[in-house]
């Protein structure tokens, strides 16, 4: 599909540039998603939306102005465009580059397209997860799982002459069971998803339900979480959630330079040991925070941001990049064609080392295996933050023993970062969704199990 | 778009419906349009200037039902909506207690309107957030002013279903907001400053930028202090942040659903007496008031825990039908992109006589929490325990002493709200946990983890 043809682009270009401005842009999208829920074994919930939309953003100096519309006809652009162009009045009009037409690419393949797919069928994978996760055992009280397909078409045209499309599809499964035995009730929640067509659930989606049903269980058997300060072994996939809030957010460009961010003046600095290397990489095949392009056409890339223990990269958009003479990293991302982009992670995960996970776990004497979080947030200013552990076990010994309840990790994202001293071989990632500034994307957290030498724990025994 | 052009949107979306071969069906429909200014070092860092309209539709058919939104309100934009809402509704298992609700209307919810937004043109908007920033600047100690903000939003929304009722309102809504930095590397505290009042003459840039700068400054210097059981006194945000929480477990979709801590316990002693909460969704200075709810039943008032027991849950009319009783006009609507769910509307914290600092010297030796974080991530919904992430100062002798970081407070939420000594006042709304009437309060003990 089309959304805007190349002429009508480079005409709310022009009037967007009537009144003078350094750069304009037309951002154009077309949004499907569908949703079904199941609960208490009823399927429920069954949703469907479509929008379409477009935004026109001018810059000026370090000034944005912007402005979007439901729909894409010609005139209300133009009309945009004009009301953004009213606010402007930096001098005389600029004229943009010519442009070509924007083609939005399929980038990261998609093999079985979700929509084509017989709703009956996305309806018994929700009902597969239930049996599967009432099959693990009879305290299994409650199944919720939920499947969302969505599809973004975007165009984006700019007045240096870009014209750039991309054609994503996402599909997420996610299922949280909750068990119960006499007083007691704990939950677990896993999740598959990925930039990925429905034959990411065509093998065996319910290992999901199964893996999730696992975790209340076990954590039936919970004792409260110790408190103090204790080595620390973070889980892959989702653990990873802890280098996106402390570490992450304080590499994104916007915060470095208004000095809101803990690693602002840092780049080059050793902040871990040599072995520990990390990315951003909104180019992995598939992964649920990949795109072709991001939200204002600079294609993705991989992103080196701690190379050998040092700060090597900040992650940019365009207008970031160009306060500081550099390129953008393609991380300027926005939620939809009603937001304005800003620096925004991709998929973040520290690279691989050599250990296995039991190597790590038999280093600590007396500490605390935190498998998954149940969210977290970090004052990027700061660093500091607060984990809240969703899994979680005692490390005595050498050895995983008890499960354990209500921990929290507290501390600070460059103490962390300079106390992780191993890194396990086995990287996953998992599907997250990230907010800033009012906008909620999809970001792929992960790691290998990573060993920190010490954090606090705040927990709930007296 | 007039909220009456939207009504006969609203009523057409239904006939879509009712011709694509709904039983029954609703749509609820809106209209905004908002503008948004960002500053940064006293000039515009970002201008929005924004218009939106969209529509939802709800198909039941055989005791199912399914829904479809999107943002073309044209006949073939509304038709195409009805067959996707239809479409998705035969999906669905049967549920014997969804329909529209039995009891629509709208109520008297005053004026939630305000002309004056329209006076203000965009030069006296962005004055306004600059005046914010100016004045969270000028207080000594302020390292960085992060962002300041101004927005506001006037919009109309609709509802219509195909048992005849139809109905809208016009509301609008301005707030500004500051975060200040204090001190510098790694002794750098941040503080947020907040206003929200129906138009910008609401406003005062300059308290909203002095409150940010003042919670920020009484931060610097803070240290990890030793853990201890002692009184705790909630700042008015951080009372707002957990009254949002409880609110939410209040839902009887929550409740019947077996994943509230409240469930089973009408009637209960559950907070010590000075914890009075009320959803008031008529309240006249409510940001979230409106005559009618997400499904178009009246809003009301209810009492929620007074007499320190729980009087009710927050019912819409599916739940209500389940538990055998009448709605609460507590179907909540995000937007027009996700169907009607059980939500508060603006809760209010009664609040007492006390000052912030008659509490304190209440507590005598103890923790005032300034932030909290991770509220939502820590607190188990069915069992109620929790341990947050805080920062704030001790209290030493009566008095606000040394600010304190890297804390947890633990506890569950049952043991807190009986432990409740005394609500402070005066009362404001805040934008934390939801759209809350808020005020300081005064727990006998909690747990904090430090050191």
């Amino acid at each position: 599909m089309t959304l805007v043809e190349p002429e009508l682009a480079a005409r709310v270009l022009e009037r967007a540039l009537a009144h003078g401005g350094d750069f304009g842009e037309v951002y154009a999208e077309d949004r499907y998603g569908f949703a079904l829920g199941l609960d208490d074994s009823k399927i429920e919930r069954p949703q469907t939306g479509s929008e379409r939309g477009a935004a026109v953003r001018v810059v000026n100096g370090d000034a944005t102005y912007f402005g979007h519309v439901d729909g894409l006809a010609g005139d209300d652009l133009v009309r945009v465009a004009e009301s953004v162009a009213q606010a402007v009045r930096a001098g005389d009009a600029r004229r943009p580059a010519a442009l070509a037409a924007a083609r939005a690419e399929v980038v990261h393949a998609i093999r079985e397209r979700p929509e084509e797919i017989d709703v009956a069928r996305k309806a018994a994978v929700l009902r597969e997860c239930d049996d599967r996760a009432r099959g693990e055992g009879g305290e299994v009280a409650q199944v919720m799982a939920s499947y969302a397909e969505n599809r973004r078409v975007v165009e984006i045209f700019n007045s240096d002459g870009l014209a750039a499309g991309d054609d994503r599809t996402r599909v997420r499964l996610g299922v949280q069971v909750v068990a119960r035995r006499d007083g007691r009730v704990e939950t677990g929640h896993e999740t598959l998803g990925g930039h990925v067509g429905f034959e990411i659930l065509e093998r065996d989606p319910a290992a999901v339900a199964e893996r999730a049903a696992r975790k209340a269980l076990v954590a039936l058997d919970a004792v409260d979480a110790p408190s103090g300060r204790m080595p620390i072994v973070v889980g892959n996939a989702f653990g990873g959630v802890l280098l996106h809030e402390a570490v992450g957010h304080g590499l994104e460009a916007d915060a470095v330079q208004k000095r809101a961010s803990v690693y602002a003046g840092r780049l080059g600095d050793a902040l871990a040991e040599a072995f520990v290397t990390a990315y951003d990489d909104g180019r992995r095949t598939n992964e649920w925070g990949s795109d072709g392009i991001d939200d204002e056409g600079t294609p993705t890339q991989r992103t080196t941001i701690i190379e050998d223990g040092r700060l090597v990269s900040y992650l940019y958009d365009l207008l970031r990049a160009r306060k500081d003479g550099v390129a953008s990293t393609g991380n300027g991302r926005r939620e939809s064609f009603r937001h304005l982009p800003v620096p925004r992670m991709t998929n973040t995960f520290f690279a691989a080392g050599s250990q296995t996970r039991d190597e790590l776990i038999a280093g600590v004497d007396r500490g605390l295996y935190a498998v998954s979080f149940g969210g977290g947030q970090v004052e990027p200013a700061t660093g500091d933050f607060v984990f809240g552990v969703s899994e979680a076990y005692l490390i005595e010994g050498g050895a995983i023993t008890s499960p354990v309840r209500g921990a929290t990790l507290i501390g600070n994202g460059v103490e962390a970062l300079a106390a992780v001293d191993g890194i396990a071989d086995d990287l996953r990632i998992a599907t997250g969704f990230c907010g800033k500034a009012g906008q909620r994307v999809a970001a792929g957290v992960g790691q290998p199990h990573v060993r920190l030498r010490a954090l606090t724990v705040g927990g709930t025994a007296a | 778009m007039s909220a009456t052009d939207l009504e006969r949107a609203a009523v057409r979306a239904v006939e879509a419906a009712v011709a694509a071969g709904a039983d029954d069906a609703e749509a609820w429909a809106e209209h905004a349009v908002e503008r948004e200014v960002r500053v940064y070092d006293g000039a515009v860092e970002s201008l929005t200037d924004a218009a939106g309209n969209g529509v939802g539709i709800r198909s039941f058919s055989d005791g199912r039902w399914g829904y479809a939104y999107g943002t073309d309100l044209s006949e073939a934009g509304l038709s195409s909506l009805a067959g996707a809402a239809a479409a998705a509704a035969r999906i669905a298992d049967p549920d014997e207690h969804a329909g529209l609700p039995d009891e629509t209307g709208a109520a008297d919810a005053g004026a939630l309107a305000s002309p004056v937004l329209a006076d203000w043109d965009t030069a006296q908007k962005v004055e306004l957030a600059i005046e914010v920033e100016r004045a969270a600047r000028a207080r000594e100690g302020v390292s960085q002013v992060e962002e300041a903000l101004y927005a506001d939003a006037a919009q109309e929304i609709a509802i219509a279903n195909s048992r005849g009722f139809a109905a809208s309102y016009e509301s609008t809504i301005a707030y500004a907001w500051a975060s200040a930095f204090a001190g510098e590397g790694s002794d750098l505290m941040t503080g947020l400053g907040v206003g929200m009042a129906r138009d910008p003459s609401g406003l005062d840039p300059e308290s909203i930028g002095a409150e940010a700068a003042q919670r920020a400054i009484d931060l610097v210097g803070a240290r990890q202090p030793e853990g201890r059981r002692c009184p705790v006194v909630l700042d008015t945000f951080v009372a707002a942040s957990f009254a949002g929480f409880i609110g939410g477990m209040l839902s009887a979709d929550a409740v019947q659903r077996g994943r509230s801590l409240f469930a089973g316990r009408v009637g209960d002693e559950v907070a010590g007496q000075p914890f009075v909460l009320v959803d008031d969704g008529l309240h006249p200075e409510g940001p979230s008031s409106a005559p009618f709810d997400g499904e178009g039943s009246p809003r009301r008032r209810t009492a929620l825990i007074e007499g320190a027991r729980l009087l009710t849950f927050l019912y819409d009319a599916r739940t209500a039908r389940k538990d055998d009783r009448g709605t609460t006009g507590n179907a909540g609507r995000g937007s027009y992109r996700v169907p009607p769910s059980v939500s508060t509307t603006n809760l209010v914290l009664e609040a007492g006589p006390e000052t912030l600092d008659d509490l304190v010297r209440r507590a005598g030796d103890g923790l005032y929490v300034a932030t909290v974080a991770g509220l939502h991530s820590g607190v188990n919904p069915v069992s109620g325990t929790f341990s947050v992430g805080a920062t704030g100062r001790l209290i030493e002798n009566g008095e606000l002493t040394t600010p304190v970081r890297e804390i947890t407070i633990a506890s569950d939420l049952v043991t807190m709200l009986r432990a409740v000594q005394a609500v402070g006042g005066p009362g404001r709304w805040v934008p934390f946990g939801g759209s809350v009437r808020s005020a300081p309060v005064l727990i006998a003990e909690m747990q904090v983890s430090g050191a």
